[in-house]
């Protein structure tokens, strides 16, 4: 769960709702402090814009102009609870315009429509004119975890979601555009890719338990 | 006697506190519907009380615990839960400077009826931000009641008298206890709070254990057993307020005590478990206090390193045979 690769620029995924955004945060005024045009994403769910956390990160980084695009995937579920039960507003980019940001809903479903919108908050956040929230309206077909039986949605719901999947849809774009053998090319490429990493993860031993104590600390 | 597991005598606790009283109800992430929580403990309980009083909060853990607060002390008796109890860190304000100091800051004017629920600890392989043992947080915070329990007896029981107390409870549920079975009277009954038990008689050594880790320090009396040692293993089960007497007669007898739990070692309850004794039955002791407690790192995901994080039965064997 906890993806990261510092060297990429990948701050690491959270186990705690909300709690990367504050992060992201502090990264985009690490930016601005040290002079350099990066701008962070920061992603979350639909369920984490009710949490302290996105109040108090969202205010700071439009207080201070800082550069950092808010990007919520709005899947309509945080894990069994639909976001009508929880979230008053018709639109979670509604938000925004109470920390005075721009506010954008796309179809989450629809890579040119994401990118789109993506290219417009980066260059907004790059010339300092600080954060947007940009929030993707789409599905998780699983359930919150492997084995979750999803008691809480209907079958129909499920169904009509699958069907606006975003990967064949953009393939099927890019074959009309005369990309097809591209993107079957691209495709294999990614899934031998995906096997060598689980065919590591699986032949890796198991760490030494000497290990355990390793990184709670910097050695000092 | 039937038996229950564990999450069905909170379940049970629940629905018969409800049942009792109107003004008790629930809130907390993805507790309603036919989700029932994320470790089923209120399943069936909308259902049966519906979604007023069963209710599923956006996740915010600091209005969750504040909310809760807020109607506990105008006439509610609210059961907040928390799905994890690492997310408590997230509700601190509510939990440390409001529920447990408002009695006191108000003169005494308020009651706080109001239970926070959630489970802790590893063995799930859930990693660092959803495993660990916190309650020595809160047993720092005067004006909090601490509650731990081992079994289902012990969960139906101190949970019906943690709702009906009037002060806020924390109430430290373990998560590779729930599927557990155990004893559960049909008939009505509650455990009082503050009051250890004896799960283990025994004449050579008290082990002190919490939670999860009374179920290893029993497994370890059993094996010291087939070596002719006869330990006594003692659940405090409230850590706040702690049963000192319970501990400190059995280690009169005894004269030898470890202290067990999950929870790092360093500045764990064992310490203050450990120092009590000390002072108060210092005359009485054979050896020096042992504790075991669980490494000082965060629990890591790996299930070889976090297998390796925590007391193991054979540590809890060894501590013993060192001590006599
Ligand atoms: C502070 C905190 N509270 C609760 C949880 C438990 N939890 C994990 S994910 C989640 C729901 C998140 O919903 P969303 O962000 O919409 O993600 P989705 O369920 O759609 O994957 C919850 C409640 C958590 N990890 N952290
Ligand atoms: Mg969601």
């Amino acid at each position: 769960m906890h993806i990261a690769d510092l060297s990429l620029g990948i701050l690491g995924a959270n186990g705690i709702v909300a709690g990367g955004i504050p992060i992201a945060v502090g990264a985009a005024l690490s930016a601005r402090l040290r002079g350099t045009d990066q701008v962070v994403a920061c992603f979350f769910g639909d369920a984490a814009v009710n949490q302290g956390a996105f109040h108090e990160g969202v205010n700071l980084a439009a207080a201070w102009k800082l550069p950092v695009v808010f990007v919520c995937e709005n899947n309509l579920y945080g894990v069994s609870t639909r976001i009508t039960e929880t979230f008053p507003l018709e639109k979670i980019a509604d938000r925004a315009a109470g920390y005075g940001i721009p506010g954008v809903t796309v179809d989450g479903n629809d890579v040119l429509a994401v990118y789109k919108a993506a290219q417009e908050a980066v260059g907004r956040a790059r010339d300092g004119k600080g954060p947007a929230l940009l929030v993707g309206d789409t599905y998780r077909w699983e359930g919150h975890f492997y084995g979750e039986p999803g008691l809480y949605r209907t079958k129909e719901e499920l169904e009509s979601w699958k069907a606006a999947d975003p990967i064949p849809r953009f393939a099927g774009y890019l074959a009309e555009k005369g990309w097809g053998a591209e993107v079957e090319r691209i495709a294999g490429e990614v899934k031998d890719e995906v096997e060598r990493a689980a065919r590591f993860a699986i032949e890796s031993p198991l760490p030494d338990p000497a290990t355990l104590l390793d990184n709670v600390f910097v050695p000092f | 006697m039937r038996e229950l597991s564990y999450v069905q005598a909170l379940n049970e606790a629940i629905r018969e506190e409800m049942s009792r009283d109107e003004k008790v109800f629930m809130l907390g992430e993805d507790i309603a519907g036919v989700h029932g929580g994320a470790f089923k403990v209120s399943k069936g309980l909308t259902e049966e009380f519906g979604p007023e009083r069963i209710r599923n909060t956006p996740i915010s853990e600091a209005v969750i615990i504040g909310a809760a607060l807020g109607a506990a002390i105008t006439g509610m008796r609210p059961i907040a839960e928390l799905m994890y109890l690492d997310f408590s860190a997230v509700a601190m304000d509510q939990i440390v400077n409001q529920a447990a100091k408002i009695r006191y800051m108000l003169g005494g004017q308020s009651r706080v009826p109001l239970v926070i629920r959630g489970q802790g600890g590893s063995g799930r392989g859930n990693a660092a931000q959803h495993s660990q043992s916190l309650e020595a947080w809160f047993c720092h915070i005067p004006g909090l009641i601490v509650i731990q329990p081992s079994t289902p007896y012990d969960a139906k029981g101190l949970l019906k008298s943690a709702i009906r107390n009037d002060n806020p409870v924390m109430f430290i549920e373990h998560k590779m206890l729930y599927s557990s079975k155990g004893l559960v009277p049909e008939e009505e009954y509650l455990v009082p709070i503050g009051k250890a038990e004896i799960k283990r008689a025994g004449t050579d050594v008290t082990i002190i254990a919490t939670s999860w880790m009374v179920f290893r320090a029993l497994g370890a009396a059993e094996q010291l057993a087939a070596d002719g040692v006869d330990a006594e293993v003692i659940d405090p089960r409230t850590l706040v307020p702690l049963d000192k007497e319970t501990i400190l007669s059995s280690v009169r007898k005894t004269n030898r005590a470890v202290v067990v739990h999950e929870a790092t070692r360093f500045s764990g309850i064992g310490a203050e478990i450990a120092a009590m004794i000390q002072e108060e039955a210092f005359d009485d002791l054979d050896a020096p206090v042992f504790r075991l407690g669980g490494k000082f790192t965060p629990i890591p995901f790996s299930p070889v390193l976090e297998k390796s994080a925590i007391p193991t039965q054979e540590e809890i064997v060894a501590a013993v045979k060192a001590l006599l």
